[in-house]
């Protein structure tokens, strides 16, 4: 790209042809405020929060999609542009509910922020304040328009980036709101529940459905055995609600917090995932073997296997049956564990950390009660976990490192951690499914080419003489584009992996929120997956079928993966959905 | 809504086989969508959520995206008209003369809100604009029949003589 020469706040600077006033700011590390702008995702020029004066241009102009030209002299800090700012920032504030302190997104919000930074101490323009429902029918998320400032970034995220699009701004003027067709819940449409809507929310307008009530209660009851388990992608995350750098790992911190709220037991989900690829690879197997239906794809992300009942019902036999490994693990602690333990199930309380909003809804599916009684009772996101650790009243970063519980607890996998990167289910598999199938050990473990934030990955894996091609998509927007490939034929792959998050996990709608501007600087989604294979190859044990208390299971409980026992407590189906 | 009024939506043959031209028609145009809205209306006097839903299928939009165009636009209508198109006029004349309390009474006789049509497809209400009738203020009108210096007790009178 041909570079052009501009001066902001009279500093000369160079930048690509192809910039905004608003990259070539931030390159000279001047700050423009903005609301409405999402790197990659809504670049709509639509709040005018990002005015800036350019030397001739009529009137101010919006930083964020205005096109740098050469010679271009532009003016961030003038006075007409610091009046015209707080001018838009009233007027956005003067129809908004203004309740900071019952606010989900207190001290983590753009808007608040932005007040704070442009100096509001009054608001000129105090007029009527739109009033709307708030829709908390759906399990996962909560819609409240009240908070809403109409930047669109969720639009734009659900239309674009997941091609659900189930929400749209709708009416205009003053009663323009965002909404579902024909002012339904988010519950009566297609939504999938992925919740990166709420990731990309600048202020309180979308937050998942609180399960922190329900725990805490669960906690408090004394007839109850209350078991936590925690997401590989939680450990990588959680830390940042605290103020700890992105990417840092607090995998023992986290496991101290729970015994410390008061969890009888602690466990780790990657064990599950461990089993998860037992099962779902023995499937794999299975079908090259015998010949089964191919693609087989994953159905770990619930949202993902939503998106598929509604969008590609005639796929749906191509699914993996293995259930979600949260949903495995409270099978086994029901059945297993209670035995074990001599606790009737009936008196366990099993309860999910997930960065995962759409796990809120899968929890309560019909299907997923292996015992009679619901695998998972409850499901907190990170965002909650961390939520009830500060309500606990526990200084999270001085908390000192301990274990997971025994039985299962400590004999985490490598392969069971990389499940919360994009690429980690199909490199678990990959590393099991060879072996098995070769007979052989393999010391070249580390699959790169399904690794990274590629939007599509593929590769062909050579095991002993078989070709297995590979495919590996996250972010539901990539899924539908890969899958319209498979049903035309065009695509001929034995094994797909598909996340409904862009990044899979560790950037699921249940993490911590960093705001844009963060965002774009820092790229989530890598840094918090390096976390991750940090921790895979920090851990003795990098392949699910050498995990000692996998063998143990099956010795003692399953029998053998995909047998008589595991398909009733391990797998499941699904259903078709309508599309509207 | 055409879900809340519960007038359930019947066509024709002749009319689901115009839609498909339509859409065929206008399907590779950029902004498709508005022509469309508009012709189906044409066809259907409304467009409730079954004719979005081909609409959908058709141009390869989302609901949300048909419905935030059809209620951000004031001439489209996802409700029906009845066989009685009631109008009642909210220009400044009739307004300030307690047209407003007209239009409560109205809703409140047929059970419907504005823009809304009874579940036996006899009745719906528009909130208008001045009629230019301002002399008779305030104003309602009946299909062609205009009805002038009205008060609340006259209504259920009027609405009797279509009932
Ligand atoms: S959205 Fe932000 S500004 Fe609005 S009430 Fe919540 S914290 Fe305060
Ligand atoms: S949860 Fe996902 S599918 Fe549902 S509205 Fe939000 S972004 Fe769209
Ligand atoms: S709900 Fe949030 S993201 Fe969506 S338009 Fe409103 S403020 Fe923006
Ligand atoms: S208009 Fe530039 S950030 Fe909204
Ligand atoms: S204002 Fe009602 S007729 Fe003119």
């Amino acid at each position: 790209m041909e570079m052009v020469n501009i001066k902001i706040n009279g500093e000369a600077i160079s930048v690509p042809g192809d910039y905004t006033i608003l990259q070539a700011a931030r390159q000279a590390g001047i700050d423009i405020p903005t609301l409405c702008y999402l790197k990659g995702v809504n670049e709509i020029g639509a709040c005018r929060m990002c005015l800036v004066e350019v030397k001739g241009a009529r009137g101010l102009v919006t930083a964020c999609v205005y096109p740098v030209n050469e010679g271009m002299e532009v003016f961030t800090n003038t006075e007409k542009v610091r009046i015209a700012r707080k001018t838009v920032l009233e007027l956005t504030l003067s129809n908004h509910e203004r309740k900071c302190l019952t606010c989900p997104r207190n001290q983590n919000c753009e808007l608040q922020r932005l007040a704070d930074e442009l100096n509001v101490t009054d608001i000129a323009f105090e007029g009527e304040i739109s009033k709307h429902e708030i829709d908390d029918m759906s399990p996962s998320i909560v819609r409240d328009n009240n908070k809403c400032i109409l930047c669109r970034r969720c639009i734009s995220t659900c239309k674009k980036i997941q091609t659900v699009g189930v929400i749209d701004a709708q009416g205009r003027g003053f009663a323009t709101k965002i909404g579902c067709t024909f002012d339904k819940s988010l519950n009566d449409t297609d939504c999938v529940m992925c919740g990166q809507c709420i990731a990309a929310c600048p202020v309180g307008a979308l937050y998942e459905k609180d399960s922190t009530k329900a725990v805490w209660a669960a906690l408090a009851d004394e007839t109850k055995h209350v078991v936590v388990q925690t997401a590989p992608a939680v450990r990588v995350a959680l830390g940042e609600e605290f103020g700890m750098p992105i990417g840092t790992r607090v995998t023992g911190k986290m496991a101290t917090a729970l015994k410390k709220l008061g969890f009888d037991k602690v466990f780790d989900t990657d064990f599950a995932a461990d089993l998860t690829i037992m099962e779902e690879g023995t499937e794999l197997i299975g079908r090259i073997k015998e010949g089964g239906k191919f693609p087989m794809i994953t159905s770990c992300s619930p949202g993902w296997v939503k998106f598929c009942e509604h969008n590609f019902p005639d796929l749906l036999d191509n699914l993996s049956t293995a259930k979600s490994p949260h949903e495995m693990y409270g099978a086994i602690i029901k059945s297993y564990y209670a035995e074990k333990e001599g606790i009737d199930p009936k008196d366990i309380f099993v309860v999910s950390v997930m960065p995962c909003t759409a796990k809120k809804f899968e929890s309560q599916r019909e299907e997923l009660k292996g015992t009679g009684y619901p695998d998972v009772d409850a499901v907190l996101t990170t965002r909650e976990l961390a939520k009830m650790i500060k309500e606990a009243r526990l200084d999270f970063v001085k908390l000192p490192d301990s274990g997971f519980d025994n039985p299962f607890g400590e004999a985490a996998t490598g392969a069971g951690v990389i499940f919360g990167a994009t690429g980690g289910v199909m490199e678990a598999a990959l590393r099991t499914v060879s072996e098995v199938l070769t007979g052989k050990s393999c010391d070249e473990i580390e699959y790169k080419a399904v690794r990274g934030i590629e939007g599509i990955k593929e590769a062909t894996v050579t095991i002993g003489d078989l070709d297995v091609k590979v495919a590996v998509a996250h972010g539901l927007g990539n899924a539908r584009a890969l899958l319209e490939k498979v049903r035309s034929g065009e695509a001929d792959y034995h094994f797909i992996e598909i996340m409904a998050c862009p990044g899979g996990c560790v950037t699921g709608g249940g993490q911590p929120i960093q705001s844009a501007k963060v965002k774009a600087e820092i790229d989530l989604k890598a840094a918090r997956a390096k976390a991750i294979y940090d921790e895979d190859r920090s851990l003795p044990i990098r392949k699910s079928h050498e995990n000692p208390f996998i063998k143990m299971l099956y010795d003692e409980f399953l029998g053998e993966p995909c047998g008589h026992k595991s398909h009733k407590l391990l797998h499941t189906h699904y259903v078709k959905r309508d599309k509207y | 809504m055409s879900e809340k009024t519960g007038v359930a939506f019947s066509e024709t043959k002749e009319q689901a086989q115009k839609l498909i031209e339509v859409i065929e028609k206008h399907k590779n145009e950029n902004g498709a969508l508005i022509p469309v809205l508009h012709e189906a209306q044409e066809i259907y006097g409304y467009l409730p959520i079954e004719v979005q839903q081909k609409i959908a299928e058709g141009l390869g939009v989302t609901m949300a995206e048909i419905y935030g165009v059809v209620t951000f636009y004031t001439q489209f209508s996802v409700n029906p008209k009845g066989k009685y198109k009631i109008g009642v006029c909210l220009g400044t004349a009739c307004y300030v003369k307690g047209s407003g309390n007209i239009l409560d009474k109205i809703k409140e006789k047929l059970g419907i809100d504005v823009d809304e049509c009874t579940p036996d497809g006899k009745f719906s209400i528009d909130a208008t604009r001045c009629i230019g009738a301002c002399g008779l203020a305030p104003v309602m009108t009946v299909n062609d029949d205009v009805y002038g210096r009205l008060v609340p007790e006259d209504i259920d009178g009027i609405l009797e003589k279509y009932m």
